[in-house]
């Protein structure tokens, strides 16, 4: 919590950016006078106009730049191997994520910045965050959401390898303790024959496949944060997925049913819902726990 | 040093169907990628996965679609091997528990497409791509496959013949991203690249932050060459703001397209007088484009999607994830509002040359998906192909590699399918800025018939020395050089190509490689180290942006996704050939050979394409 370093050089290059598209703008209106033009250089100003009222709006809680405050640690680096906060201080323009305001950071002030992204539209799963105190995806939290500054740490309960980068391998190993893949006890015979599956049951299991393996739910959940074998809600979700499909075999259907049953399976949930509170799919992680709560009594009574 | 029989590079929708494919055939397999396999790409596709599924459709109808829509640039025997196998690979994908959508009789659903004369687009939701990723996922799971994940492939050992078809792949170089550790990868039986599209060589894109071309980008160093670079798909429905890719989905349900003036554009002036939107993208892209520059954008900028009429219920069961994309990456609700849209990049339908079995000319070197070009989507690929294309030719490339019995290519690749030179007036010399390259591949002559553990070991070598130089280098930020790529392929290579503007664009990436030179790490850690990986993108990134535009200056014509300013008529007579580049050790070299019209049962001929 020590180093802090506001970049000097922040508003210039913003500026000389501004300015050097207006340049180029009134060079083309000049050169052609066709009504498509003529109607675009109208467009144009009243764009402009616009913008202006919107700033001017927005410039007394938002001015033009914005400030992060970033978590950096590296074990093997003078000067990073104790955790410390970093300040950045990046030009705002509407729209404007916090995954932007990192990659910006990282290309302008300091290419050592290390976090994952990839697919900005929050379907990889890469940047599950903790910002501004709770677990979001950067690249769908908009900075005018947040409250100045910032506030962008690695996801808590999980060990942090370097800056915003945690250790998933935890994560992926509790994701694939509960056997997550079809198991048919048979399938049809005819040559290029599909297995039915009623839109109803589809339904069903839709809000379940959404899960992107962020990790958000399990680094929100104060369960796994004190028992580490807690499978956790990201993977009794997987196993909810096969457990309601009604394509999935019955033998399997046994074999996760008693997985997930275990000592360390959906009976530690609390229903404290801070899980499906994060969830970025909107997956409501708490009932589908709920839910294979049932189906393990009922299995259990069926042995009776 | 790690050792398996088959070793699949990149692990999105290509790669983990190639690993199971070859896991099928007995081969000890591994998936090495720079990402963890949920986080690939292909999880980003929304809207489908073309097959002719239902008796009234057949092969032969989505080979002759598929065929038109390349604008007759496909080879015949990629296309038909395609739609031959699409069925079969889509049923396998659900017998795999695949959440495809339904029919209320309980079948996977199918809607009508761009450019489909059959409504045979199987899909799940407006998310048929992270549902096949993760289907996938499971099975390798199942299977035990192993995954090197965050094991970034900077290079392939290959031997250094002078004739790329004389030579052999031994393996790969990666880069362990944790540990900053450098190990070679034995590979008994074969490589598979399937690492993706380039996307990155645009600054507007849908492709991820990840998708840099390394695969073609080594390849093409390794002395495979690259076909039909100049084809790239620019998707005419991207947000504005970020590229984030509206699916075709939405159009194929009915979506209307709007000018500024409320007009239906693509009725209103006559660019697809039949199939309106659902016209093949090119085609959209530039009705879009054309509307803009004719003043008729909606801020200048873009144009309208609208789907409101399809009614709530409609869009909530079939494109409810289009809902939350508006809505997250352009503060626009769908169901009340026309959504803003505009063409970016997204599809890049050349690549790696392969055959159909996905090998290249170098033996034991194959390449899958959207990194390789088969070649099947020719000048431009039909929505709904790209997911088939990487099940079908994944799952061959992986059958192929691991030894089993398969029917001989018909495509011929390598310098030895030239039949004619090629000739391009560039404004400055492409290729490697010294001579003599010190990072390619295969720079270094004499003991060719080394033994693999020497190739590789020497591969192994060079990449330590080359990831130790640019750490220990105080130099410029990678960054800079990347934006600048990009800025000036966005400007210049974009939809519509005019000479000078292509020419300007060599210009640039010429400097931006001798800026490159320059390129230092300032991260110094071993640990995590992504300003590492991101500078060794970079410059895959630049030879694949180089390549782009040397095909689409050579190229007079206008066909597909290539329209030129000056050649505004697709030439037949001289232009029914692939672009091949060669990297020549620096020196690129450009050839031709002939597209393959004659199929199993029809010989396609070229027609006016029109929708």
């Amino acid at each position: 919590m020590s180093t802090e370093t506001t970049p000097p050089e922040t508003e210039e290059p913003t500026e000389e950016q501004a300015s050097a598209d207006e340049a180029i703008e009134p060079a083309d209106e000049q050169a052609t006078t066709s009504p498509g033009e003529r109607r675009r250089a109208e467009k144009r100003a009243r764009g402009a106009q616009r913008d202006t009222e919107w700033n001017t709006e927005e410039t007394d809680d938002q001015s033009e730049t914005r400030t992060i405050k970033v978590f950096r640690y590296d074990p093997e680096v003078e000067g990073k191997s104790r955790p410390r906060f970093d300040e950045y201080t990046v030009p705002y323009h509407k729209g404007m994520t916090v995954l932007d305001a990192l990659i910006y950071a990282r290309d302008q002030y300091d290419s050592s910045l290390t976090f994952r992204h990839s697919c900005r539209q929050a379907v990889c799963g890469s940047d599950a965050l903790f910002i501004n105190g709770r677990q979001r995806l950067a690249c769908k939290t908009q900075l005018s959401a947040l409250s100045d500054p910032v506030r962008v740490e690695p996801l808590p309960h999980a060990d942090v390898v370097k800056d915003l980068v945690v250790d998933m391998e935890h994560f992926y190993d509790q994701m694939e303790a509960v056997e997550p893949f079809f198991d048919p006890d048979d399938l049809p015979d005819g040559e290029l024959e599909e297995q039915k599956q009623s839109p109803e049951n589809r339904e069903k299991i839709k809000m379940s496949t959404r899960c992107i393996w962020c990790g958000a739910c399990m680094s929100s959940c104060n369960i796994a944060a004190g028992d580490n074998e807690y499978l956790g809600p990201a993977a009794i979700n997987m196993a909810y997925r096969f457990a309601m499909d009604e394509r999935e075999g019955e033998i399997k259907q046994e074999d996760r049913i008693r997985i997930i049953e275990q000592e360390h399976g959906v009976w530690r949930c609390q229903t404290q819902f801070s899980c499906t509170e994060v969830c970025p799919k909107d997956i409501p992680l708490t009932e589908h726990i709920q839910e294979l709560k049932r189906e393990a009594v009922k299995s259990n009574l069926k042995f009776w | 040093m790690y050792e398996h029989d088959v070793i699949v590079v990149g692990a999105g929708g290509a790669g983990l169907r190639a690993a199971i494919a070859a896991h099928e055939e007995g081969a000890d397999v591994a998936l090495v990628s720079k990402l963890h396999p949920v986080r690939s790409h292909t999880g980003a596709a929304e809207g489908g996965i073309n097959a002719a599924l239902h008796p009234e459709d057949s092969w032969e109808l989505h080979a002759y679609d598929t065929m038109k829509g390349s604008d007759y640039l496909g080879d015949a025997p990629a296309v038909d091997t395609f739609a031959q196998d699409a069925p079969e690979a889509v049923v396998t994908l659900e017998h795999w528990g695949m959440p495809f959508s339904r029919e209320e009789d309980g079948s996977a659903s199918q809607r009508p497409f761009g450019g489909l004369s059959h409504p045979r687009t199987t899909y799940a939701g407006a998310e048929t791509g992270h549902h096949m990723l993760h289907t996938m996922y499971q099975q390798v799971v199942k299977r035990g496959i192993e995954v090197y994940d965050e094991w970034y492939v900077t290079n392939l050992a290959v031997t250094e013949e002078d004739d790329p078809d004389k030579r052999d792949c031994h393996g790969v170089v990666a880069y362990e991203i944790a540990t900053g550790e450098v190990h070679g990868f034995h590979a008994r039986d074969g490589v598979i690249l399937a690492t993706g599209g380039p996307g990155q060589v645009f600054d507007h894109t849908t492709n991820a932050v990840a998708n840099t071309g390394d695969g073609p980008a080594m390849a093409y160093r390794a002395g495979v060459p690259l076909e039909d670079m100049e084809f790239i798909q620019f998707h005419p429905t991207t947000l504005p703001s970020t590229g984030v890719l509206i699916s075709e989905g939405v159009r194929g349900e009915g979506g209307i397209l709007y000018n500024d003036e409320g007009e239906r554009l693509m009725f209103e002036y006559g660019y697809a007088n039949n199939d309106g939107e659902l016209a093949s993208r090119d085609v959209v892209a530039r009705a879009e484009l054309t509307e803009v520059n004719a003043g008729r954008g909606v801020e200048d900028e873009y144009v309208h999607l609208d789907m409101r009429h399809l009614g709530e219920d409609r869009i909530l069961d079939r494109l409810e994830n289009i809902l939350h994309l508006a809505e997250d990456f352009e503060g626009v609700d769908g169901l009340d509002e026309p959504m803003p849209v505009k063409p970016g990049q997204h599809y890049a339908m050349g690549g790696i040359e392969t055959d159909e079995n996905g090998e290249t000319c170098i033996s034991g070197l194959y390449a899958a998906g959207e990194c390789a070009c088969v070649s099947l989507h020719g000048a431009n690929r039909l929505g709904g192909n790209a997911l088939p294309e990487l099940l079908v030719f994944g799952a061959r490339a992986g059958r192929h590699a691991a030894g089993a019995d398969m029917k001989v290519a018909e495509i011929q690749t390598g310098p030895s399918a030239r039949s004619e030179d090629g000739e391009v007036d560039t404004p400055v010399d492409p290729g490697a800025v010294e001579s003599a390259e010190t990072d390619a591949a295969a720079d270094e002559t004499g003991s060719t018939s080394a033994e693999s553990g020497t190739v590789l070991e020497r591969a192994v070598e060079r990449e330590r020395e080359r990831i130790e130089q640019l750490l220990e280098t105080d130099g410029i930020n990678h960054a800079d050089v990347r934006s600048n790529v990009q800025e000036s392929m966005t400007a210049n290579v974009n939809v519509f190509r005019r000479e000078e503007n292509l020419k300007e664009a060599l210009v640039d990436l010429r400097d931006a490689r001798e800026r490159y030179q320059d390129v230092g790490v300032s991260d110094p850690s071993r640990t995590y180290n992504t300003d590492l990986i991101h500078t060794i993108e970079t410059r895959n990134v630049l030879d694949l942006a180089e390549a782009i535009t040397l095909g689409a200056l050579a190229r007079e014509e206008f066909r597909g996704a290539h329209w030129r300013e000056e050649f505004q008529e697709r030439r037949d007579d001289e232009w029914l050939k692939h672009t091949l580049l060669s990297w020549n050790d620096g020196n690129p070299d450009l050839y031709y050979k002939p597209v393959i019209l004659e199929g199993d049962e029809q010989t396609y001929e070229p027609k006016e394409r029109s929708y």
